[in-house]
C-alpha cells in the first residue's frame, strides 16, 4: 500500500471569545456625535422606558485579538482544504475573481431599493444569467429569490398554491406526490406549504414504478416533485412517462435539478415535459457554500406559471433592465428582495467561464470520474454498491454501503467519516434519512478533483477499511488528529445540559445565577 | 450497571443444515445429526474479545458452563458465575439463567429470535436486553448488527455510557417454525423490550434536524384518531404502530392483541373474531393495521382475529395502515402482503395502498397476495 | 461527447489524456457509454445556446467589472435608504474572516473537522444572546421575514391557535413573506394575519385595539422595536403583558445595532425574538446580505419548536477544550398539530460568522457608542430636514435610525424629489406614498454611523435647493 501523507489539524486550544479580553478593552471605536449634532439634539434620546441599563456581556478585546481568534477558528475548520468528494453537494472550485468582483462597492454597497437607473449593471447580469439558465432548462423565466434549494422547492409549492387558487381548486388539489428518494426538502417544504405528501417507494429497478405513480395521482394532486438521477446514481428512464401521467391527472410537474451536474447540457427539463425546475447555484454553478449559505435556489418555470412567480422579476425592456413588481397573480414573496445577488453574480461568472462546451465537458468528466471511482471502490472488500442488480453505469454519484464491513468489524459509516478527517480528507456524506442501504456513503467526484485526488481518497478509504479489521477501536474512537476529541452526546437532548449560548452554559454548568428574560 | 451474559449453545444450528430454526430438542438433535457446527459460543467469544480489548477488567455475570462461562474462559474480564439448576437443553435454561441474574439491568444473550423470546419472557421489569446475533431467525429488533458490534456497544456501556441511547419499544418477534418448515412465513410480535443502541454521534444531516420517525408515527396516529367517523367500528390490530392510534384516542392498547373503538370508546379488548364480528353488526368497519418488519405482512400473520368477513366489510379503502418510513425502507421487498385465507379477498386487496408515516404524510405501497 | 483544445483551469481531468485513462480503466469505449442509463430520446434536441466562454480570468474579470460598473452605489452616492437593508460600517476584519476559504467554501464535515466553524457559530449565538438577554439563539434563517414566518408558526403550534396580530404599519416586504408562511386561506392550516391599528400621533401600537383583538384564538402578537417606520415602542412590556394574559406568545423583532442603547427584549417579556443579521457586519449586497435570527428563553417547549440549527456546547470524551454540536438533532417541528413541519436547508450561516466577529469587535462599549451616534445623527437629520420649507417630520423625537419625512406641503411627489436628489448624487428615502397612503407623500429616511453631520447638511441643503 502506498504511504499516505501524515496530517494533523491545527489545534489551538482556543478559548471562547466570551472568555477573552479585559475590562475596557476595545476592538472598534465610534466617533462621538459632532459638537453641532450634540448641541442640536442633546442627550437621553431613547425614551426612558426603553433605555438600556445593563451592559451586555460581550467580549472586550483588541482588533488584533478578534482577527487572530477567528483566524485560529478558520484554521480549525477543514473546509474543502482536504479532498471533499461530498456527494449530493457537487464540490467545485469557487472562483476568487468572482468573489472579489462581488466585494466591489458596485455590488457590496448597493441597496435593493435603489432606482433601477442605478442598478443597470447588476440587473443586466441577472438577466443574462436568467437567459443562460433558460437555455439549459428550456424554461421561460427564472427568479433567484429563494435562499437555497429547499427554498426553491418551497417556491414551487407556493407557485402551485397560487396556480390552483387562481382556478378555484386549491381546496381540492391538496396533495404533492414525490419519490421516497427525493431530497427531504421536497416533502418538507410541500408540507410546510400545506400540502399532504404522498411518497412513492423505490421498487424493483431502483426507482418508483409507474403503477405506483398511477395509483397515487388523481384530481387531488396539485403537483409532483421529482429529482433525476437520484442520489444512488440511478436515472429513471420512465421520467417522460411520469410527466405524461401526472399531467393527465392535471398535476404540475417540478424537476428538482439538485443532481444536475451529470446531465447538464445533456437534458432539457422542458423537453421532458416539466413545467418548472430548480438549480442550486451554490452547488452546480460554482458559487461557494459558506458552510450553509448564503445560497441560491434558482427557480424557473414555463410562461404558464410565470404570472404566479414571487416578485420582483428582472425583465429586459429594449436596452433597459427593470424590476417587475406589478404581477397581480404573484404567489407572494418567499424571502425579502431579489435573492442572494452576489451568489447569482458568482454563478453567472461560472457559467461564462465554462461556456457551453465547458459545461458539457464538466458533465462528461463528472460521470466518467464517478464510474472510475465505482470501479476502484468495488475492489475494496467489505464495501457494497447500492442496488447491485442495476448493472448499468451510474451517473455522477453512487450510493455505497459499508454494510458487509460493519457486520464484520462493527465499524460503521459515521466512524469512517470521523477517521477520514485524521488523514486530512473531508468526512464523506453518508445519506439523508431514512437510510435505504445500511451504513451508507455517497461520494461524488465532480469535475474539480483530479484522478490523483480520487486515487488518494480511495487509498484512505482502503486504509480505514484495513484499520477496521486490524484495530477497530482506532476507528471507533476517531478522530485522533483533530482539534477536539469525540463529543459526549448526552448534552444535546437534555434540557438540563444543553446550552445554546455562553450565558446558558454559565447558568447551567457553572452555576452562574444570571437571570434570563422575565418569565 | 450490572451486565449478565447467557449463551444458547445450540442457537443457529439449524441454518447451515437446511432447517429453518432450532426450536426444540428434536430439531437440535436433527441438526447435529446432519452435521451442524455450533456457532453461538464462537460468536460470543468475538463479542467478549471486543469488550475486553477496551475494558479488560469489566464485571460480567455469566450463566454457568456452556450457557455462558465456557465462552469467557481465559478472558481478562471479571466474571461472576451465576448459580442455577442444571441445564436441560431447552429454552427453559435461558429463562432460568435470566432469573438467576435478577440483579442485572442488561441481559446480553447469544441466540436468535427463540432465545430472545425466552429472555424477554423472564426479564424483570425495567431491565434491558441485547442480542449477539447467532440465530437462524433474527426478526426481532434486539440484536446488534454483528458480534463485534455487540462487543463495542458493551464497551461503550461500560466506559462511555453517554454514547448509548435506549429504545424502550424494540419488538421481540418470532416465527412459528412448524409453519416455516411447511413453507409459510408467519412472524408474530411477542412483546416489547428495552435495548441499548449506539448514538450516532455525528452532525445532523446538512438538511437540518432529522425527523424522528417514532414521533412522526405518533402524529400520524393522532391524525387518524382526530378524523375518526362516528358510528364506524375501528378495529385496532396488534403491534405498536396500530397501538399508537389507541394511544392517540386516549387508551392503552393491548399491543399483542386486537382492540376495537367506537365513537372514541373502547368496545373490545384483546378480542376474538366472533366478538369483533358481533360488534361490527351492520356498522361500517375500518381496520387499523401495522406492518410486520422485514416481511411486510399486513394481514394473516399474527392478526388472524381480524377475520376475512371483517376484512371484506372494510375493503381495501377501509384499511388504515401505519408504519415508519424506516420500516418501509427496510422491507426485504418493497411490498406488503396479505394472506387472509380467502384467495378472492386477497386478490381484491391487491394493488396500492396508502400507508401513513406521519401527519399529512403517506407512502404508496404495493399490496400482494402471498 | 465534447472535444477540447486545452485544459480548463477549474477542471483537473480536462487535461489531455485524463478522461481516456479513466475510460480505459473502467473498460468503456467512449464517454457516451457512461451515459447508458439515459434513453436516447431523453437527450436534448435543442443545442445549448450560451454566450462564448470567457475561460481566461482576465477576460472574465473584465466582463464582470464592466457590467458592475454600470451600477451606481451607495459609496459613490450619499444614500438614505433603509427598511430592512441598511448601510452600516463593516469592519475590515469581518471581511477578512468571512472571506477565509475554509469558512467560505466549507460544506459539512464532522464535529471535529468543523470545530472552528462550530465554535464561531456558538459565539454568534452567545454574543447575540448577551445583547438580547436570552439564552437560546438559533443560527440565522434566510431573512428577517422568514424568521418571522417560522416564529409565528412556532407560536401557532405551541398554542394550537391560528391568528397572529401585527402592526398596521408593517413593512410590506416582510409582511408578504409572513403571509406566504401563513398559507392561503383555502388551506386547512392557514394562519390569519390581522392588523392592529396604530396611534396616529406616535406610530406606536394602539393598545386599545390590541386588547380588543386579543381573543383566545390569537397565537401571537408580533411587533418591532424600533418599528418599520423607525418609531420606538415604549409600551413593550405592557404589550407583552396583554398578550400573555390572553394566552398568546409575544414575538418581538429588534434591530441588533440598537441594543447598546435600547432595552434588551428579554427584559420586557418577549417570548420569541427575531431580527436581521445584516446590520452585524454584512454588506448590503443588493439585498443579498440579509439573514434573520430567532431567539427565545431556554425552555424545552420553545426549543423543541425551532426549525433549524441550535449549536450547543458539549464536553468531549477527553479533558481538553469544549466541543460544539447540534442540540436536538431529532428535532421536528411538526409534532402533533396540523400546521405541518417547517424545514431548513442551506441558510445564511456564513453571516453568523460575520456577526460573531462584528460583535466581538464592538464589545459592550462599541454597541453603546454606535447606538448613541446613530440616534444622535438621525435626530439631527430629522431636525435639519424638518426645517426645510414644506417638509415635515411625521413623528419627531420617537425614532432610532429611521424616520418618516412628509412632503405634502412641497407640492411635489417623492418620486420627483428623489429623481432630483439623484442628480446631486443623493439617494433619498424610500417612497411610502403608495405603500401607506394615509401618510401622504412621505419617505422613510435612514441615517447611520456612516453619515457624518456634513453629509446630513448636504442632504438638507440639496433638498432646499431642489424644492425651490
Amino acid at each position: 500500500m502506498t504511504r499516505l501523507p501524515e496530517f494533523h489539524a491545527a489545534k489551538w486550544d482556543e478559548p471562547l471569545v466570551m472568555e477573552m479580553g479585559r475590562p475596557g478593552g476595545r476592538g472598534q471605536l465610534f466617533p462621538a456625535p459632532e459638537p453641532e449634532v450634540a448641541e442640536a439634539v442633546g442627550t437621553g434620546l431613547i425614551p426612558a422606558a426603553m433605555a438600556r441599563k445593563d451592559r451586555p456581556e460581550l467580549p472586550e478585546i483588541t482588533e488584533f485579538e478578534a482577527q487572530r481568534h477567528y483566524l485560529h477558528l478558520s484554521q480549525m475548520t477543514l473546509g474543502m482544504m482536504g479532498i471533499s468528494l461530498f456527494g449530493t453537494c457537487t464540490m467545485k472550485y469557487n472562483s476568487k475573481t468572482a468573489e472579489y468582483a462581488t466585494l466591489r462597492p458596485e455590488l457590496a454597497e448597493v441597496h435593493p431599493y435603489q432606482h433601477p437607473d442605478t442598478l443597470q449593471g447588476v440587473l443586466e447580469i441577472i438577466h443574462d444569467f436568467d437567459v443562460i439558465l433558460r437555455s439549459l432548462s428550456g424554461m421561460d423565466q427564472f427568479i433567484f429569490q429563494a435562499g437555497g434549494g429547499a427554498d426553491a422547492a418551497y417556491t414551487m409549492a407556493t407557485v402551485a398554491r397560487a396556480y390552483w387558487a387562481d382556478r378555484g381548486l386549491l381546496g381540492q388539489r391538496t396533495e404533492m406526490v414525490t419519490s421516497v428518494q427525493a431530497h427531504p426538502c421536497n416533502p418538507a417544504t410541500a408540507a410546510a406549504a400545506g400540502f399532504t405528501v404522498v411518497n412513492l417507494p423505490l421498487e424493483d429497478n431502483g426507482y418508483p414504478s409507474l403503477d405506483a405513480l398511477k395509483a397515487a395521482v388523481s384530481d387531488k394532486t396539485a403537483l409532483i416533485m421529482i429529482n433525476n438521477p437520484d442520489d444512488m446514481g440511478i436515472y429513471n428512464p420512465e421520467i417522460k412517462e411520469w410527466v405524461r401521467i401526472a399531467k393527465e391527472a392535471g398535476a404540475l410537474c417540478f424537476y428538482d435539478h439538485a443532481n444536475f451536474n451529470g446531465v447538464m447540457g445533456k437534458l432539457c427539463a422542458r423537453e421532458l415535459g416539466f413545467d418548472a425546475c430548480m438549480f442550486m447555484l451554490h452547488k452546480t454553478f460554482g458559487a461557494p457554500k459558506g458552510g450553509g449559505g448564503p445560497a441560491v435556489g434558482a427557480f424557473g418555470c414555463s410562461d404558464e406559471l410565470a404570472p404566479y412567480l414571487p416578485c420582483p422579476v428582472v425583465v429586459k425592456n429594449g436596452d433597459r433592465y427593470e424590476l417587475d413588481d406589478d404581477r397581480p397573480k404573484s404567489a407572494g414573496k418567499v424571502r425579502e428582495y431579489w435573492g442572494n445577488v452576489p451568489q447569482v453574480v458568482k454563478a453567472y461568472a461560472w457559467a461564462r467561464a465554462m461556456g457551453a462546451e465547458g459545461i458539457e465537458l464538466a458533465s462528461d468528466i463528472s460521470v466518467v470520474a464517478n464510474n472510475y471511482m465505482d470501479k476502484k471502490l468495488a475492489e475494496i472488500p467489505g464495501l457494497a454498491i447500492s442496488n447491485p442488480d442495476v448493472t448499468q453505469r451510474r451517473m455522477e454519484m453512487t450510493r455505497w454501503s459499508l454494510g458487509p464491513l460493519t457486520e464484520e468489524t462493527g465499524v460503521g459509516t459515521a466512524d469512517f467519516a470521523n477517521r477520514m478527517a485524521d488523514y486530512g480528507i473531508d468526512p464523506w456524506w453518508m445519506s439523508h434519512e431514512p437510510w435505504i442501504v445500511p451504513e451508507p456513503f455517497t461520494p461524488e467526484a465532480g469535475e474539480l478533483w483530479s484522478k490523483e485526488d480520487i486515487d488518494h481518497w480511495i487509498a484512505v478509504v482502503a486504509q480505514i477499511a484495513q484499520e477496521a479489521r486490524e484495530n477497530p477501536e482506532l476507528v471507533k474512537t476517531a478522530p485522533h488528529n483533530q482539534p477536539v476529541a469525540q463529543l459526549k452526546g448526552d448534552a444535546f437532548e437534555d434540557p438540563e445540559k444543553w446550552a445554546m449560548t455562553w450565558r446558558a452554559y454559565k447558568r447551567k454548568v457553572a452555576g452562574d445565577t444570571a437571570t434570563q428574560g422575565v418569565a | 450497571m450490572r451486565i449478565g451474559l447467557i449463551v444458547n449453545p445450540v442457537a443457529g444450528l439449524g441454518g447451515a443444515v437446511g432447517l429453518k430454526g432450532t426450536d426444540g430438542p428434536d430439531t437440535v438433535a436433527e441438526a447435529l445429526r446432519r452435521g451442524a457446527n455450533p456457532q453461538a459460543g464462537a460468536r460470543t467469544r468475538l463479542a467478549l474479545e471486543r469488550l475486553a480489548a477496551r475494558c479488560p477488567g469489566a464485571d460480567l455475570s455469566v450463566a454457568p458452563g456452556p450457557l455462558g462461562a465456557d465462552w469467557a474462559e481465559g478472558s481478562p474480564l471479571t466474571l461472576d458465575i451465576a448459580h442455577m439448576p442444571a441445564a436441560s437443553g431447552t429454552g427453559r435454561d435461558t429463562q432460568l439463567a435470566v432469573e438467576a441474574m435478577r440483579d442485572a439491568s442488561l441481559i446480553v444473550f447469544a441466540g436468535g429470535d427463540g432465545t430472545a423470546r425466552d429472555v424477554a419472557a423472564a426479564l424483570p421489569e425495567g431491565a434491558a436486553m441485547l442480542g449477539i446475533p447467532c440465530g437462524v431467525k433474527m426478526h426481532s429488533g434486539v440484536f446488534a448488527v454483528s458480534p463485534g458490534a455487540a462487543g463495542a456497544l458493551l464497551a461503550d456501556l461500560v466506559s462511555a455510557p453517554d454514547r448509548i441511547a435506549w429504545n424502550d419499544a424494540a419488538e421481540v418477534m418470532d416465527i412459528d417454525e412448524d409453519a416455516l418448515r411447511a413453507g409459510v412465513l408467519a412472524p408474530r410480535l411477542y412483546g416489547l423490550a428495552r435495548v441499548p443502541v449506539a448514538r450516532r454521534l455525528m452532525q445532523a444531516s446538512k438538511g437540518g434536524p432529522r425527523m424522528d420517525s417514532a414521533e412522526a408515527l405518533t402524529a400520524a396516529a393522532q391524525e387518524v384518531a382526530h378524523n375518526m367517523t362516528p358510528g364506524t367500528l375501528y378495529i385496532i390490530g396488534p403491534g405498536t404502530s396500530a397501538g399508537a392510534v389507541m394511544r392517540a384516542a386516549g387508551h392503552a392498547p393491548t399491543t399483542l392483541g386486537t382492540d376495537a373503538l367506537l365513537d372514541g370508546a373502547v368496545v373490545a379488548r384483546d378480542a376474538r373474531a366472533s366478538e369483533l364480528e358481533a360488534l361490527a353488526s351492520d356498522r361500517p368497519v375500518r381496520i387499523v393495521l401495522g406492518v410486520t418488519g422485514q416481511q411486510g405482512f399486513l394481514l394473516g400473520r399474527g392478526n388472524q382475529q381480524i377475520s376475512p368477513a371483517l376484512i371484506a366489510r372494510a375493503g381495501r379503502e377501509g384499511l388504515i395502515v401505519l408504519a415508519t418510513e424506516e420500516k418501509l425502507a427496510s422491507l426485504a421487498q418493497p411490498r406488503l402482503w396479505v394472506d387472509t385465507g380467502v384467495p378472492d379477498l386477497d386478490t381484491a386487496l391487491s394493488g396500492y395502498i396508502r400507508v401513513r408515516t406521519g401527519a399529512g404524510r403517506l407512502t404508496m405501497m404495493r399490496v400482494g397476495a402471498s | 461527447m465534447t472535444s477540447q483544445t486545452r485544459a480548463h483551469p477549474w477542471m483537473a481531468n480536462s487535461a489531455p489524456g485524463a478522461v481516456q485513462a479513466m475510460l480505459d480503466e473502467i473498460g468503456a469505449a467512449s464517454v457516451a457509454e457512461v451515459f447508458e442509463q439515459i434513453p436516447k430520446d431523453h437527450f436534448r434536441k435543442t443545442p445549448l445556446d450560451l454566450p462564448p466562454a470567457l475561460d481566461s480570468e482576465v477576460a472574465l474579470r473584465r466582463d464582470l467589472v464592466t457590467k458592475l460598473k454600470r451600477n451606481s452605489d451607495c459609496e459613490a452616492n450619499l444614500s438614505f435608504l433603509g427598511a430592512g437593508v441598511w448601510q452600516h460600517h463593516v469592519p475590515a476584519v469581518v471581511d477578512e474572516i468571512v472571506g477565509r476559504t475554509e469558512f467560505a467554501t466549507n460544506v459539512w464535515g464532522s464535529y471535529q473537522s468543523d470545530h472552528g466553524r462550530n465554535q464561531a457559530w456558538f459565539e454568534f449565538s452567545s454574543q447575540l444572546g448577551a445583547l438580547l438577554n436570552l439564552d437560546v439563539v438559533q443560527l440565522p434563517v434566510y431573512s428577517w421575514g422568514c424568521a418571522n414566518g417560522h416564529a409565528v408558526r412556532m407560536a401557532a403550534r405551541m398554542t394550537g391557535r391560528n391568528k397572529v396580530l401585527v402592526s398596521a404599519l408593517s413593512d410590506p416586504e416582510r409582511l408578504s413573506v409572513l403571509r406566504t408562511y401563513c398559507q392561503p386561506s383555502e388551506m386547512d392550516s392557514h394562519i390569519e394575519v390581522v392588523s392592529v391599528a396604530t396611534d396616529p400621533t406616535s406610530g406606536r401600537l394602539d393598545l386599545g385595539d390590541l386588547a380588543a383583538k386579543l381573543g383566545d384564538d390569537v397565537a401571537a402578537v408580533y411587533f418591532e422595536n424600533p418599528a418599520y417606520l423607525g418609531t420606538i415602542e415604549t409600551e413593550s412590556a405592557e404589550i407583552a403583558r396583554l398578550a400573555r394574559a390572553a394566552g398568546a406568545e409575544t414575538i418581538v423583532g429588534v434591530d441588533p445595532v440598537s441594543l447598546g442603547v435600547m432595552t434588551a427584549p428579554g427584559d420586557y417579556g418577549a417570548d420569541i425574538v427575531t431580527g436581521p443579521v445584516q446590520p452585524l457586519g454584512v454588506h448590503m449586497h443588493c439585498g443579498g446580505g440579509v439573514g434573520g435570527f430567532i431567539a427565545s428563553r431556554d425552555e424545552a417547549r420553545y426549543v423543541h419548536e425551532y426549525n433549524g440549527f441550535l449549536v450547543s456546547v458539549a464536553e468531549t470524551v477527553q479533558d481538553g477544550p469544549l466541543g460544539f454540536g447540534l442540540a436536538c438533532p431529532h428535532q421536528n417541528s411538526y409534532g402533533s398539530r396540523e400546521h405541518g413541519k417547517d424545514w431548513t436547508g442551506n441558510s445564511t450561516y456564513l453571516w453568523a460568522i460575520a456577526g460573531a466577529v462584528y460583535m466581538s469587535l464592538l464589545g459592550p462599549d462599541g454597541f453603546r457608542e454606535l447606538g448613541e451616534l446613530i440616534v444622535a445623527r438621525a435626530r439631527y437629520a430629522a431636525k435639519l430636514l424638518g426645517a426645510v420649507p414644506g417638509v415635515r417630520i411625521v413623528w419627531p423625537d420617537t425614532t432610532f435610525k429611521e424616520f418618516v419625512v412628509n412632503f405634502d406641503d412641497t407640492g411635489e411627489t417623492v418620486e420627483d424629489i428623489n429623481a432630483s436628489l439623484r442628480k446631486h448624487k443623493i439617494f433619498g428615502g424610500i417612497d411610502l406614498s403608495n405603500q401607506i397612503p394615509s401618510l401622504g407623500k412621505s419617505a422613510l429616511y435612514c441615517v447611520t454611523e456612516v453619515h457624518t453631520a456634513a453629509d446630513i447638511r448636504r442632504l438638507a441643503d440639496t433638498l432646499k435647493e431642489v424644492l425651490k
